[in-house]
C-alpha cells in the first residue's frame, strides 16, 4: 500500500488515467457476464443501471448520494487509519456503535428540537470509544487490532441486536427495531423534494478537513509519518508513537461513529439489526480505490453510491441480482493489489 | 580469472558469475576457486559483493550468468537443498534460526522427505553426537531464542556439518563474537580444515584475513581483483587491492592535540536500563562527554553500548539514574532504513521528520524545502532536488543526508552509532570527515562502531562497554581489546 | 435440568463442527504466516459447491464439491498474498466479498431471483455402535453425520503432523523466520500455498457441512460470519490443533447457551450468550500479551 502523500505530478497522464479504466472496464465486464448469465435483458439491465444511478435528478441526489454517505465517511474512516499505520477493520462496529449511542440520545427525548445538536456528538463520542478498545488493547498488551477490531464488529452486531429487542425496542415491542424519530431529530434535507440530507455535506467537508490536514498540520504529518516508518518516526522526530496510533484509533472510530450517527438521523430515522449491509467492509474498497486519498475518497464514495444504487435499481426493474455489487468491489480491491505489484515490481531496486 | 579447469583438488570453484539485483550490478563477472583442506578468505568492501556471491554458491539466489563446480563437476542449484546434498553449508551473518523452535527441531528443519517424520528423541541424540565429534558444546533440548549469541552461532555450524558439510562458508562469522570467542572459532576453524574439510571466510578484516587463511580472495566492485596465498602477500598490497588505490585508510590518523572545552555537555549518571524481560541491559552507568572531543564506545555486539548511546540521545528513558543533556542532540542510529529515513518520502519531508515529534500547528513545508536543500548543499549529499525520493538515493548519500539533518541548528551534542556501516571507502572518509569538523566546532561527539580501526582513527578518547558496564580505558588497542572480554 | 442437558450438549456440538473444520484451517494458514480473513468467502463458497453438486450427484460426491469449491477461493487468495505478496488483511477482505458475493448472484442466476429454499440431499446420522449410547454426550458426539468424525481423525493428526513430521517443522519455520526456512533448502511460498489450499479445503468442508449435514439447503447468509467467528476460535485455541477444538466448542455452547436459557427460563438476553465469547477471545489475547502464542511472522507481507 503506498501511503505516499499526493505530489504534484501532471494531472493527465496514462499512468493515471488506467486505474479507472480499469475499474469501469470490471464493472461493465461483471455487469454484462451476470445480464448474460442470467438471461437478462441487456438494454433494459443498463438503462435501470443508469436510471438508478445517474439517469435522474432523483437518481443522483436521492440514491446514489444518500448512500454514498456512509460509504465516503467510513471511507475516510478507513483512510485515516491505514495512513496512519493501524489496520482498523472495526469500522463497520464503530458505526454501529455511533448508531446505537445517537439512537439512545434522541429516544430519551433529550435536548428538544436540538436533539442532533447532542445525538451527532454522542455517536462520535461511542465511535471514538469503541474504538479506543482495540487501540487500548493494542498499547497495553500488544494486541493486533486486527483481531481485535473484528471481534469488536461481532460485539457492536450483538449489542445492537440487543437494543433493538430489549431497551429501545418499539412501543408494541412487535419489530425486532426502535420507533422512528421525530422530525426534530432528522438532518435537514439540502434539496427540496431530494432525500439528500445535511450528513453528505458533513461528509465532503470532511473530506476537505482530512486532505488539508494530512497536507499541512503537524498532526497529519505525524499520523502519516507513523504510518510510513513507525521507527524512524519515534527514532528521528522522537514521536510518541503508541500515542499517536491511539490517536488514529480513536479519530478513525469517532469518523466511523460519526456516520452511523448520520444514518440513522440522515436516512433511516430509526435504528434495526441491518442497519449497515455491510458499509464498513465497502469502506475499504472506497478508500483503496481512493488510494487513501481523501478528497479522491468524494470520487470513490460517489463511485460506489451510484454502483450499489444503479444495481438496486437494476433487481427492482430488470431482476438482475443484486448481489453482483459485492463481486465488482472485491474486484477492485484485487484489481487495486494487483497495479501496486505491477508498480511495485517496476521499481524493484535492491 | 578464467578457471574452468576441472582440477579434483579445488572444492569449490566459481566462475565468472554475474547477477543484477534491479539497477544495481552486484557481481559483474567474479571467480573463486578455494582448494580442499584450506581456510580460504573472501575480502571486499561492503557492497563489494562478498555475500552475494556466497549466496549464490550456496544455491539462495540465482546467477545470471556463471558456473558453479563443486570437486571439479559443473552444479546448478534450484535451491539452498541441492547445496545442502553437495556438502557445502553456510553460516549467515544474521542467523537463519527459529527461535521459537527448540534446537533439535532447528537442525531437524528441512531433512528427510516432504512426507518423512521428525523425531525429536532421536534428532537430540545426533545432535549430542554432534557435538561430542566437533566439541562445539550445545544443549538439543533448549529453545534457541534463549541462547546466548556464541551459542547460536555454534548451532548454525552444527546445523550446517549435520548435513555433512565439506565446505563451509561463514558470513562476517566475528562480527558478534568476542575477541575470546573470535580466537576460539577461528581455532576450531582451523582444526576442521586440517581434517581435510574446506572453509570460506568472509570478511573484511584485512589483518585477521591474512593471520589465519590460507588463500586469500579480494573482491572490489563485484569482480576478483586479488586471487594469493596469504603468506605471498601483505597488508598493503591487500588494501590496495580492496580500496583500488592507495590510501592511508587503517593508519591511524595524525591525532590533532586535545581541544576540549573542558564543559561536559553530555552525562550519564547512575543510568540502569532493563529489556522487556527485566534483564539490566545497562548497571548503573556514569560517564560524560565534554565539548570539542570524540568519544569512542567500544564493546561486542549487546554489551549495553547502544542502550548507552540512546540514553545518551534522549531515545530511551533510564530505568534509573538520570542523564544530562543539552536541549539539541543529534542522533544517527545504526539501521538507517528502519530508524533515521523512510524511503519513499520526499528529502523534504524526510527532513521535516525531525521535527515530527515536536511541530504543532501547521508544517512550513517552504521552509523545510530550504532547509533541506541546505543541508544537501553541506554534506555534499548527491540528489536532483530535494524532491527526489530518499530511496532514489545510494546508501551513503541517504547517510550524509541523515548527517547534515542531524547536525544542522548547531547542536550541542552528537551521537552516531556505525555510521559507516555498509558505505563505501569514500563515502566513509566524508562521513568521519563530518565527525572531525562537528567536534572542531565544539561538539561533543560519541561514536559507536564494530570497527576498532574506525574506531582509533575518529575518538579523542575510548570507553569500553562490557556486560552492561562501562570502563574508561588507555588509548590502546590491546587494553581495549583486553576491556572488551572483560580483563581489565 | 437434565433434560435439557443432551439437546444443549447437542446443539453445542452441532454448531461446533462446521467452525472447528474453518478453524482447523485458519490454524494451518497462519501456522504458515497468513492470516486469512477471506475464510468467510471460501466457507459460503463450499456451501454453494456442495448444493451444486449434492443436486446431482448426491451428498457424498457434493462433499467433493464443496472442498474444490474452497480450494479455488482459497487458491485466488494465495495467489494475491503469496504470490502477488499483497497484504493478507485487504485481500482477505475482498476474497470474503468476493466468495459472498458471487454465491449470493450465482444462486440466484441458477435457482431463481426469489432465492426460494430448496432441499439437497443430506448425509444421513450414522450412529456409532455402543457409543452413541452413553448418556448426555453420546447422542451429541457419536450419533451425527459420518462427515463429523472426521474431525477425531483430523485433530489429532494436525496436532501430531506440527511437532513430529518435516512438513510439520516446515510450517512453523515459515510462521516463525520465513528465511531460516528457505536457507534450510524450504520454499516458504510453497509452504504457504499448500497450507492454504489446506485451509480452503476445511473451509470448504466447513461450508459443506452446513448445507450437505446440517441445514439441508443454501441461503445466501449461511456462512453467517463463521469465517470469522473461526479466526476467533484460533486466538482462544492458542494456536493448536486441541486448543482450537476446545475454543470451537466454546464458540458452540455460547450459541447453545440461548436455548438453554430460554428452555431454562434466565432471563439473560441471548445475545450476551452470543457475544461472550468473542470477549472471552479479546481478553484472552489481552492476558497472553506480548507473549502470544502467535506465529513471529504472521500477517508479515512476501
Amino acid at each position: 500500500m503506498t501511503t505516499r502523500a499526493a505530489t504534484t505530478s501532471t494531472l493527465f497522464s496514462w499512468k493515471r488515467l488506467l486505474p479507472p479504466l480499469l475499474v469501469s472496464a470490471v464493472v461493465v465486464g461483471v455487469i454484462v457476464v451476470v445480464i448474460v448469465a442470467g438471461h437478462h435483458d441487456i438494454i433494459e439491465s443498463f438503462s435501470a443501471f443508469g436510471r438508478g444511478s445517474f439517469g435522474s435528478a432523483y437518481a443522483f441526489w436521492s440514491a446514489t448520494l444518500v448512500r454514498a454517505t456512509p460509504l465516503t465517511l467510513l471511507g475516510l474512516a478507513v483512510a485515516l487509519a491505514f495512513r496512519s499505520g493501524v489496520m482498523n477493520i472495526g469500522a463497520e462496529g464503530q458505526f454501529l456503535a455511533g448508531a446505537s449511542a445517537a439512537t439512545a440520545v434522541v429516544l430519551t427525548g433529550v435536548g428538544g428540537g436540538m436533539v442532533l445538536v447532542i445525538a451527532l456528538p454522542a455517536a462520535v463520542l461511542a465511535g471514538a470509544l469503541w474504538a479506543a478498545i482495540a487501540g487500548w488493547l493494542k498499547r497495553e498488551f500488544g494486541v493486533l487490532e486486527v483481531i481485535s477490531s473484528l471481534m469488536l464488529n461481532f460485539v457492536a452486531q450483538y449489542l445492537v441486536s440487543y437494543l433493538v429487542r430489549g431497551p429501545l425496542q418499539e412501543p408494541t415491542h412487535v419489530y425486532p427495531q426502535t420507533e422512528t424519530f421525530g422530525p426534530a431529530a432528522q438532518l435537514p434535507l439540502l434539496i427540496s423534494g431530494q432525500r439528500l440530507h445535511l450528513g453528505y455535506a458533513i461528509a465532503v467537508l470532511l473530506a476537505l478537513i482530512l486532505w488539508w490536514m494530512f497536507r499541512a498540520t503537524a498532526v497529519g504529518f505525524r499520523l502519516r509519518a507513523v504510518g510510513a516508518g513507525a521507527a524512524a518516526a519515534a527514532s528521528a522526530g522522537q514521536v510518541m508513537v503508541p500515542r499517536v496510533l491511539f490517536t488514529a484509533f480513536l479519530l478513525s472510530g469517532a469518523i466511523a461513529g460519526l456516520a452511523g450517527g448520520v444514518e440513522v438521523t440522515g436516512v433511516t430515522y430509526a435504528l434495526y439489526e441491518g442497519i449497515s449491509p455491510g458499509f464498513g467492509y465497502t469502506a475499504i474498497a472506497v478508500a483503496l480505490l481512493a488510494r487513501l486519498n481523501p478528497l479522491a475518497i468524494i470520487g470513490t464514495g460517489i463511485f460506489f453510491g451510484a454502483l450499489e444504487a444503479g444495481a438496486a435499481a437494476m433487481q427492482r426493474d430488470a431482476g438482475v441480482p443484486f448481489q453482483f455489487v459485492a463481486v465488482v468491489e472485491a474486484l477492485v480491491v484485487l484489481g487495486v493489489i494487483a497495479l501496486d505489484w505491477t508498480r511495485e515490481r517496476g521499481a524493484t531496486r535492491r | 580469472m578464467v578457471s574452468a579447469r576441472a582440477d579434483v583438488s579445488t572444492a569449490l570453484s566459481l566462475c565468472d558469475m554475474s547477477k543484477r539485483f534491479g539497477t544495481t550490478q552486484a557481481l559483474d563477472g567474479a571467480s573463486l576457486d578455494v582448494r580442499r583442506g584450506t581456510l580460504h578468505a573472501l575480502l571486499g568492501e561492503n557492497g563489494a559483493g562478498k555475500t552475494t556471491l556466497m549466496r549464490l554458491a550456496f544455491g539462495m539466489d540465482t546467477p545470471d550468468t556463471g558456473t558453479i563446480l563443486v570437486n571439479g563437476k559443473t552444479c546448478a542449484w534450484r535451491t539452498s537443498a541441492d547445496a545442502l546434498r553437495a556438502g557445502i553449508g553456510m553460516v549467515h551473518q544474521h542467523f537463519l534460526l527459529v527461535p521459537a523452535m527448540s534446537v533439535a527441531e532447528n537442525i531437524g528443519l528441512g531433512r528427510g522427505g516432504v512426507f518423512s517424520g521428525f523425531d525429536p528423541t532421536c534428532t537430540a541424540a545426533v545432535v549430542r553426537d554432534l557435538v561430542a565429534a566437533t566439541g562445539l558444546a550445545i544443549d538439543p533440548e533448549a529453545r534457541v531464542g534463549d541462547l546466548p549469541v556464541g551459542a547460536q552461532q555454534r548451532l548454525e555450524i552444527l546445523k550446517a556439518l549435520s548435513h555433512d558439510a565439506q565446505v563451509l562458508i561463514l558470513d562476517e562469522p566475528t562480527a558478534v563474537l568476542s575477541p575470546q570467542e573470535t580466537q576460539d572459532l577461528y581455532a576450531w576453524l582451523r582444526r576442521f580444515v586440517d581434517s581435510g574439510r574446506t572453509v570460506v571466510l568472509i570478511t573484511h578484516k584485512v589483518r585477521e584475513a591474512l593471520q589465519i587463511a590460507d588463500d586469500v580472495t579480494v573482491l572490489r566492485r563485484g569482480r576478483t581483483v586479488m586471487q594469493v596465498a596469504a603468506h605471498a602477500t601483505g597488508e598493503a598490497e591487500v588494501l590496495t587491492a580492496l580500496l583500488g588505490e592507495t590510501t592511508t585508510h587503517g593508519a591511524p590518523h595524525a591525532r590533532a592535540p586535545r581541544r576540549t572545552t573542558g564543559k561536559t555537555v553530555l552525562a550519564v549518571n547512575g543510568v540502569t536500563v532493563r529489556d522487556d524481560r527485566g534483564t539490566e541491559r545497562l548497571k548503573c552507568v556514569t560517564t560524560h562527554v565534554c565539548g570539542g572531543e570524540i568519544l569512542g564506545v567500544a564493546g561486542v555486539e549487546g554489551a549495553g553500548q547502544l542502550e548507552l548511546l540512546r540514553v545518551m540521545a534522549g531515545r530511551r528513558i533510564p530505568d534509573t539514574g538520570s542523564a544530562t543533556r543539552p536541549a539539541r542532540v543529534g542522533f544517527v542510529p545504526e539501521d538507517r532504513h528502519r530508524d533515521a529515513v523512510i524511503g519513499e518520502w520526499t528529502l523534504i519531508e524526510n527532513f521535516a521528520l525531525k521535527d515530527a515529534g515536536r511541530a504543532t500547528g501547521t508544517m512550513v513545508w517552504d521552509d523545510y524545502r530550504v532547509r533541506a536543500e541546505l543541508g544537501v548543499r553541506a554534506q555534499d549529499v548527491r540528489a536532483t532536488s530535494a524532491h527526489d525520493r530518499m530511496d532514489a538515493l545510494s546508501g551513503g548519500n541517504q547517510q550524509k543526508f541523515v548527517l547534515a539533518r542531524e547536525l544542522e541548528g548547531a547542536p550541542e551534542a552528537f551521537v552516531v552509532e556505525n555510521p559507516t556501516r555498509g558505505l563505501d571507502v569514500r563515502a566513509t572518509e566524508q562521513v568521519l570527515d563530518a565527525l572531525r569538523a562537528a567536534r572542531d566546532a565544539g561538539v561533543a561527539v560519541v561514536i559507536y562502531s564494530s570497527d576498532l580501526d574506525e574506531l582509533f582513527s575518529v575518538s579523542d578518547r575510548i570507553v569500553v562497554c562490557y556486560d552492561g558496564t562501562v570502563h574508561e580505558v588507555p588509548f590502546d588497542r590491546q587494553a581495549v581489546g583486553r576491556a572488551m572480554v572483560g580483563l581489565s | 435440568m437434565t433434560d435439557a442437558l443432551a439437546p444443549f450438549v447437542e446443539a453445542t456440538v452441532r454448531t461446533a463442527t462446521p467452525l472447528a473444520f474453518a478453524a482447523l484451517g485458519e490454524l494451518v494458514a497462519e501456522r504458515s504466516g497468513v492470516i486469512n480473513i477471506g475464510l468467510e468467502g471460501t466457507i459460503i463458497a463450499g456451501a454453494f459447491g456442495g448444493l451444486v453438486v449434492a443436486g446431482t450427484a448426491g451428498a457424498g460426491l457434493g462433499f467433493v464439491g464443496a472442498v474444490a469449491a474452497g480450494m479455488l477461493v482459497a487458491a485466488i487468495f494465495a495467489f494475491f498474498v503469496v504470490t502477488l505478496k499483497a497484504d493478507h488483511i485487504i485481500t482477505g477482505t475482498a476474497i470474503s466479498m468476493l466468495g459472498v458475493g458471487s454465491t449470493g448472484t450465482l444462486y440466484r442466476l441458477y435457482y431463481g431471483t426469489t432465492g426460494a429454499a430448496l432441499e439437497t440431499p443430506t448425509l444421513a446420522p450414522f450412529p456409532i455402535p455402543i457409543l452413541h449410547s452413553i448418556p448426555w454426550i453420546g447422542g451429541a458426539f457419536f450419533a451425527q453425520p459420518p462427515v463429523m468424525y472426521l474431525l477425531y481423525v483430523i485433530v489429532p493428526c494436525l496436532a501430531w503432523c506440527m511437532t513430529r513430521t518435516s512438513v510439520g517443522l516446515a510450517l512453523r519455520a515459515v510462521g516463525e523466520r520465513p528465511e531460516a526456512a528457505r536457507a534450510a533448502g524450504i520454499s516458504p511460498a510453497r509452504v504457504r500455498w499448500v497450507a492454504l489450499l489446506f485451509c480452503g479445503a476445511m473451509g470448504g468442508l466447513s461450508g459443506g457441512t452446513l448445507v450437505l449435514a446440517q441445514v439441508g439447503t443454501f441461503n445466501e447468509g449461511i456462512s453467517a460470519g463463521r469465517g470469522f467467528i473461526a479466526i476467533a476460535i484460533v486466538v482462544l485455541g492458542r494456536w493448536s490443533a486441541v486448543g482450537v477444538t476446545g475454543a470451537a466448542l466454546l464458540f458452540g455452547a455460547a450459541s447453545a447457551l440461548q436455548y438453554l436459557a430460554q428452555a431454562m427460563g434466565w432471563g439473560i438476553p441471548y445475545q450476551f450468550a452470543l457475544a461472550l465469547p468473542y470477549v472471552l477471545t479479546l481478553a484472552a489475547l489481552a492476558g497472553a500479551g506480548k507473549r502470544s502464542a502467535a506465529p513471529a511472522s504472521l500477517g508479515v507481507r512476501g
